[in-house]
């Protein structure tokens, strides 16, 4: 293993000079303009973001971010409805736009001579839309069409939303980002007007532009588009810092579904609220050792070792806004049960705390981390998201530059501490999916040894 | 890292992955395709990307489930199997190996194609030893017993999984109903009885007949020259027996009738799959077919259905139509999902859309503005190394010209309305459709 991290080091200077340069200007009405050079190809993307999302909004208004960003394709004072999307498409371009729990996002994709048709529109919509309660109507409805496709109609995205429900009590991160189906019933087209105006300003919006452009043209583009729009007094959402948890909490989720699933997650501190900046990196590369690629831990014992998941995961975000989770799940292998799982998974955790990783799995993590830093560049998009999800959650994006030096940096014993710091039954929420049977008619299949075929 | 965790909820439909395809724009980023063979046969579509010190390997086989021969799923264990166990070493040898290097391994098949690819640092420190791995996974697999029970176990799971998604169900069933005894008609994945049939001698006998040199297209983009690319292709085929091109597929046979079937399934949703055979690659309506489309149901969220469905109606978050073009004709699908109680409304206005256009065709705003989209876009579509890799191995597989990019925009500025009008009257039977409905009650 040696060998690998001799070549980790040589890698780390010569990607400096592979990377393109990234440009920060700031306008007058304080919008932050940031600006990568990546001249492969005469595209270009721009996304505009915004630091809004569903961790900013309160009880009886959640999913109010979400149905705005659909909404923002309805019709200004200049563009009637639907015209936006007409003209991007009319110049070659894609589009889209995101909602997360932190931010809300609009993209083009353009040849890089219609970078201005790009700016006009997002600048007209910055401050110009014009909420329309026939077009909110069916807007609405479709956005509840979007619940019951993406939530209501899988069980484990419902497993989710109930698990994030239960694991948060007064942090916003307990609400769903696509809002509570009641929400969305009860929502009026004065909140979202309340909601525009709120948060919709050119000093609460991050313009990311990333491809074959000119920095400097940019600026100038964007100062002749944004400059004029006028700032807002904007008031930071109330910080509702979740408590400190008292104690494990599990739930059950019952519906019609075929497969049991297990989903655990442990309270961790992210980039933004970390007191100890290595914990969170070491966090990451122990997200690593158990899930990053088909040799790490899960997978290489749970899922073809011990075979008792037919499969599993870990996750976790440095870059979320607020205190967040450190995420593992699994499915159970036929013939195998939740409690064997649960049980499988909570080894892996004690082992985590009890002995040091060892030296070829961290090598292994930091080789990936190293090679991913240089594939992400193949994808402009993914570079302008980079940037953007760094900056909407108040983080400075040239955090992004010291990921892979930090990640290189982190120890065994690190990796060790947070295991033993973090991953407590204290601090953990449980979910399962049990499922019912999904026709009504038919006895629910028994998820109990002895049935199927496991080894 | 193995969750999503953006939790993000995104605002269009593309929940299918509509037809990609390809158009030219003025500026071209992308240099010339270079093609050769190797020597023992496979051909070779390879364009240098000095840019970023990357490469990008993905090598095709003709070998999806449409030669699964009457065993479901053989093709895709297959093509599953080869990094679970080559060359003697264990699948965790084998991705502790690449994983240590930074270099990704991936795999897939469909109904065509089966494909291996690699993505690597260009280092030759790096790139030679995960080019081992690949030469052992593509020659030597081992298709141990053990492993293939666990991984026939593991599908058994995800089939059932399946079944707690109506989309998933409708789609497969979609495919049944269109294809009838063609060998399109299965899912690629098999089902649980032909997977307790299956046996690694199966499996052997499939893959030493179709993962061979003459039936494989090996595609390479980055940071390589064209003698090293050589190199890479004649190790990489090398590493194969020289064996021969597999059959033709078989021609699909059009409906007879329209049909529509029901499905129930314990949803608030009710999904929706409609359509026909469509056409194939390199078909002589290709272009005002897919022209057509993009009006109709493709162009993401401009088109007449999205107008129609969602955004006059708000039924549907996400409604579109597509052609999958594949050897022989792929299905034309038109999709959407929609609560239980307005499953009646959505499928009579997206009936009512595509009789429409099929008497009238589209104006000449439409086309227009279509055109502009398509062609305007290009750029967009061979922007990074990881599209332009695999639009190579498209290009290879189907045997599309070597110019087919470069003559793209042209022919697609070409197409006219009657065109488009004489190519949906001939080739889409509005009157011959089978639609799958699988959902809730009212």
């Amino acid at each position: 293993m040696r060998v690998v991290l001799i070549v980790v080091l040589l890698l780390c200077s010569q990607l400096v000079l592979a990377r393109g340069a990234v440009h920060e200007y700031q306008l007058d009405n304080g919008m932050k303009l940031i600006v990568k050079e990546d001249h492969r190809a005469p595209v270009v993307v721009t996304q505009v973001w915004y630091r809004v999302g569903a961790s900013y909004e309160h009880d009886g208004i959640t999913g109010i971010s979400h149905v705005l960003e659909h909404m923002m394709f309805k019709g200004t004072k200049n563009h009637e409805a639907g015209e936006f999307s007409r003209i991007i498409a009319e110049n070659g371009g894609s589009e889209n736009a995101f909602t997360s729990r932190d931010y809300t996002a609009y993209f083009q994709r353009l040849e890089q001579s219609r970078l201005p048709v790009s700016f006009e529109l997002e600048a007209d919509r910055m401050r110009n839309l014009q909420l329309d309660e026939s077009e909110f109507a069916k807007e609405r409805k479709v956005v509840m069409e979007e619940r019951r496709l993406r939530t209501e109609d899988k069980p484990t995205s419902l497993t989710y939303e109930q698990f994030q429900a239960t694991a948060f009590t007064s942090s916003s991160y307990r609400n769903p980002t696509i809002g509570w189906m009641d929400d969305l019933e009860n929502l009026q087209l004065d909140d979202l007007q309340v909601w525009y105006e709120r948060w919709y300003a050119p000093n609460n919006a991050v313009l990311v532009v990333v491809g074959d452009v000119q920095p400097d043209a940019v600026f100038k583009l964007a100062k002749q588009h944004f400059g004029p729009l006028k700032p807002e007094q904007i008031q930071a959402p109330k910080p509702r810092i979740e408590p400190p948890q008292p104690g494990q909490r599990r739930i059950t989720v019952s519906v019609p579904a075929e497969v049991p699933y297990l989903l655990m997650g442990f309270k961790v501190p992210v980039l933004g609220t970390a007191a100890d900046v290595w914990e969170v990196y070491a966090l990451e590369v122990l997200s690593g050792i158990l899930d990053g690629g088909d040799s790490a831990r899960l997978t290489r014992e749970l899922v073809r070792g011990s075979q008792v998941a037919s499969s599993a995961g870990a996750g976790y975000d440095l870059y979320d806004r607020q205190t967040s989770l450190f995420l593992i799940e699994g499915t159970p292998a036929n013939g195998q049960d939740i409690e064997a799982v649960e049980q499988a998974l909570h080894e892996q955790i004690r082992r985590l705390q009890e002995r040091p990783v060892e030296a070829g799995e961290l090598a292994r993590v930091k080789a990936q981390v190293v090679a991913s830093d240089v594939f992400e560049q193949d994808s402009i998009y993914y570079q302008a998201m980079q940037i953007g999800r760094l900056e909407s959650v108040g983080l400075d994006w040239s955090l992004m530059d010291e990921y892979v030096e930090r990640v290189n940096a982190v120890t065994a014993e690190q990796v060790q501490a947070v295991a033993k710091k973090y991953l407590v039954a204290r601090q953990q929420t449980l979910a399962v999916l049990d499922p019912l049977p999904q026709d009504p008619g038919k006895k629910p299949r028994p998820a109990t040894p002895g049935d199927g075929h496991g080894h | 890292m193995g969750i999503d965790l953006l939790n993000r909820v995104v605002r269009s439909g593309g929940l299918v992955g509509a037809v990609w395809l390809c158009s030219l724009g003025t500026a071209l980023a992308m240099p010339p395709i270079q093609h050769w063979q190797t020597t023992n046969g496979a051909r070779v579509y390879y364009v240098p990307a000095p840019e970023l010190p990357m490469v990008d390997i993905r090598v095709v086989f003709a070998a999806g489930s449409v030669r699964d021969a009457g065993l479901p799923g053989l093709a895709s264990m297959t093509n599953h199997l080869l990094d679970k166990g080559a060359a003697g070493l264990t699948a965790n040898d084998l991705a502790a190996r690449l994983e240590g290097l930074g270099a990704e391994l991936g795999s897939g098949s469909l109904r065509d194609m089966a494909w291996v690819s690699l993505r690597s640092l260009s280092d030759a420190a790096l790139l030679e030893p995960a080019l081992e791995v690949l030469q052992q996974v593509l020659g030597q697999p081992d298709f141990n017993a053990l492993d293939f029970e666990r991984e026939r176990e593991r599908t058994l799971v995800s089939l059932r999984e399946d079944e707690q998604s109506p989309s998933t169900i409708a789609e497969y069933r979609f495919y049944r109903v269109v294809f009838g005894e063609h060998p399109y008609a299965t899912r690629p994945v098999g089902d649980a009885a032909s997977l307790q049939r299956m046996t690694p001698e199966d499996i052997r006998a499939y893959y030493e007949q179709y993962y061979v040199a003459g039936n494989a297209v090996i595609a390479i983009v980055g940071d390589v020259d064209r003698k090293a690319a050589e190199r890479l292709a004649e190790r990489i085929a090398g590493a194969l027996d020289d064996g021969k091109a597999a059959p033709a597929v078989p021609v699909v046979a059009a409906l007879e009738d329209a049909s529509e079937e029901r499905i129930f399934h314990p949803s608030t949703q009710t999904h929706v799959r409609m359509g026909a055979p469509g056409m194939r690659r390199g078909d002589p309506d290709y272009f005002p077919l897919y022209v057509g489309n993009h009006i109709l149901g493709g162009g993401g969220l401009v088109s007449r259905l999205n107008e129609e469905i969602r955004e006059k109606r708000g039924l549907s978050y996400s409604v579109y139509s597509y052609f999958s073009p594949m050897a022989q004709d792929g299905p034309y699908v038109f999709g959407l999902q929609t609560r239980n109680d307005q499953l009646d409304e959505a499928l009579e206005v997206m009936r009512a859309t595509l009789k429409t256009f099929h008497e009238e065709g589209p104006t000449e705003e439409e086309l227009v503005a279509a055109r502009k989209n398509i062609t305007g876009g290009f750029a967009l579509r061979v922007d990074s190394n990881s599209k332009i890799v695999e639009y190579l191995a498209m290009i290879g597989f189907y045997m599309l010209p070597l110019d087919y990019l470069v003559t793209f925009n042209a022919r697609v500025e070409a197409v006219t309305r009657e065109q488009i009008r004489d190519a949906f009257r001939r080739r889409v039977p509005v009157d011959h459709m089978a639609t799958v409905i699988v959902g809730g009650e009212k």
